[in-house]
């Protein structure tokens, strides 16, 4: 029985965007304030992205899914699916998925939904909008990752709580600037992050961060889709890993046996932080900004709660001609202006005006 | 911004949707019934590219409670690319970096919000262009 997934009609990502805010919280202004600059040197990253004072999950997937279609190079009216996929959504009730749709051109005529898993609510919409286009019930459907992901103040995620993420148009191989060969999902009841209804910031389950959560699912994903496919660690161009930290991607890409010059390219948590759900899709776009024809690509998300999905992607000819289409990711990267703590309080509601 | 009036100019808020007329071909922003240049009738919905130029601006530090949370801001004249002088928020720069004649686009932010419990209001602002 094979436990990975195949799609019958060839299909890929057609389109491909890129957004990280502007603002940059250095981790040594964190650990000022907390820890009075005791940990320096050791820090999980240089720096975290943060949102303006206007922008939140919905402007910014805007602003993705628009560089998307600038690439996808189609109508936005063809779109049949708009999901998004956070856990920083700003409404409870109201999908952030009309709100871009309307935004873009796509609305009316379209299916629209939000969807939820923690660091992995990206790559499950990217997932079921690559199976709705290999369904044929569309031609082209749009997935969205992105987050604007809050720490506890004082709290070890305060450092890498970030904000960014990515969007793809998704359809016909024809059209494909990466085609899909197999993807795996691996999704188990495990306690190790999660944050209730009303709650402002989320709690760790101790002991099952790391080992039984994060290493344990990417690597069954991984070893799966690898092996269904018949591939080896070396087939791969570069390998994208969910990122909470700069340390765990560098392991378990050590463990499943790809090398530091796999993983380069789309590791960028060392300099925005984690973007929870936009942080592999977002290094996967770093990565296609790279990538060549004929390159094959390893995208494997992790979300707590906790589960992983693996993607292998095999890179066209068009690649070429649409990279340049809009902004690259390195590009947001470099645009960078940095704060110091007693904005970043401000602006992200960790003070209140009265 | 109330919720009935936030429904009806959401194309305009979102797509920057004006008119055009069809008989002189002059672009309008906010959209007219009639032409203020030829007074023909026959215009159409027309969406605005989002490029244009910093005509000039003004920075607001005694905000309206709505925009109290973006102080201080910059209210400007934007000279769209298709004609139009409109007003609008400039975003992602700061009173220090900002420059009359720098070019703009628009994007999508979050303009106000009705307290904590009702809605968020979404529409166009513009920042400093992104070369890429």
């Amino acid at each position: 029985m094979k436990l990975s997934m195949k799609p019958d009609k060839p299909v890929g990502i057609v389109g491909y965007g890129a957004y990280v805010p502007r603002y940059r919280l250095p981790a040594t202004e964190i650990s000022k304030l907390w820890r009075g600059g005791q940990d320096r040197g050791a820090l999980p990253v240089k720096e975290k992205s943060l949102p303006g004072p206007d922008e939140d999950t919905i402007t910014m997937s805007i602003e993705a899914a628009q560089n998307a279609l600038l690439r996808a190079e189609i109508d936005p009216a063809q779109i049949r699916s708009v999901w998004a996929g956070s856990e920083s959504h700003p409404y409870a009730v109201k999908p952030s998925s009309t709100i871009v749709a309307q935004a873009l051109g796509i609305a009316p005529y379209t299916t629209a939904a939000d969807f939820e898993f923690a660091c992995k609510a990206g790559t499950e919409a990217m997932q079921a909008a690559l199976g709705f286009a290999a369904s044929g019930m569309a031609s082209y459907a749009l997935a969205i990752a992105m987050d604007t992901a809050q720490g506890r103040p004082g709290d070890a995620l305060e450092y890498t709580a970030a904000a960014g993420g990515a969007a793809f148009v998704v359809g016909p191989a024809e059209n494909a600037v990466a085609v899909l060969e197999g993807s795996c999902s691996y999704s188990t009841d495990t306690p190790d992050f999660f944050r209730r209804s009303y709650q402002k910031y989320p709690e760790h389950g101790n002991r099952f961060t790391g080992e039984p959560a994060y290493f344990h699912h990417i690597a069954n994903s991984v070893n799966t889709l690898l092996g269904d496919l018949d591939l080896k660690p070396e087939d791969f161009a570069a390998v994208v890993f969910h990122q909470p930290n700069t340390k765990f991607p560098q392991k378990i890409a050590k463990m499943l046996g790809f090398s530091p010059e796999q993983i380069k390219t789309g590791l960028l948590a060392p300099r925005i932080g984690n973007t929870y759900a936009g942080a592999s899709p977002l290094g996967f776009t770093a990565v296609l900004d790279e990538a060549k024809p004929g390159d094959r690509l390893l995208l494997a998300s992790f979300g707590s709660g906790a589960g992983s999905d693996a993607f292998s992607f095999v890179v066209t000819d068009r690649i070429e001609a649409v990279k340049h289409k809009a902004p690259s990711t390195e590009s947001y990267i470099e645009r960078c202006v940095r704060v110091d703590y007693a904005t970043y309080a401000r602006w992200r509601n960790k003070i209140r005006h009265f | 911004m109330d919720i009935p009036r936030s429904w009806r100019l959401r194309n305009q808020r979102y797509l920057l949707e004006g008119t055009r007329c069809s008989h002189c071909d002059q672009k309008h922003f906010p959209p007219v019934l009639i032409c203020p240049a030829c007074q023909s009738r026959e215009t159409a919905p027309f969406a605005f590219s989002g490029q244009g130029k910093l005509y000039s601006y003004s920075v607001v530090y005694q905000a309206p409670s709505q925009f109290e949370a973006f102080v201080p801001y910059i209210v400007a004249l934007v000279d769209l690319e298709e004609g139009p002088r409109i007003t609008a928020q400039l975003t992602d720069v700061s009173p220090e970096e900002v420059q009359i004649g720098m070019p703009l686009e628009k994007v999508i932010r979050k303009i106000s919000e009705e307290g904590e419990r009702g809605l968020i209001f979404y529409g166009y602002k513009f920042r400093p262009l992104v070369t890429y």
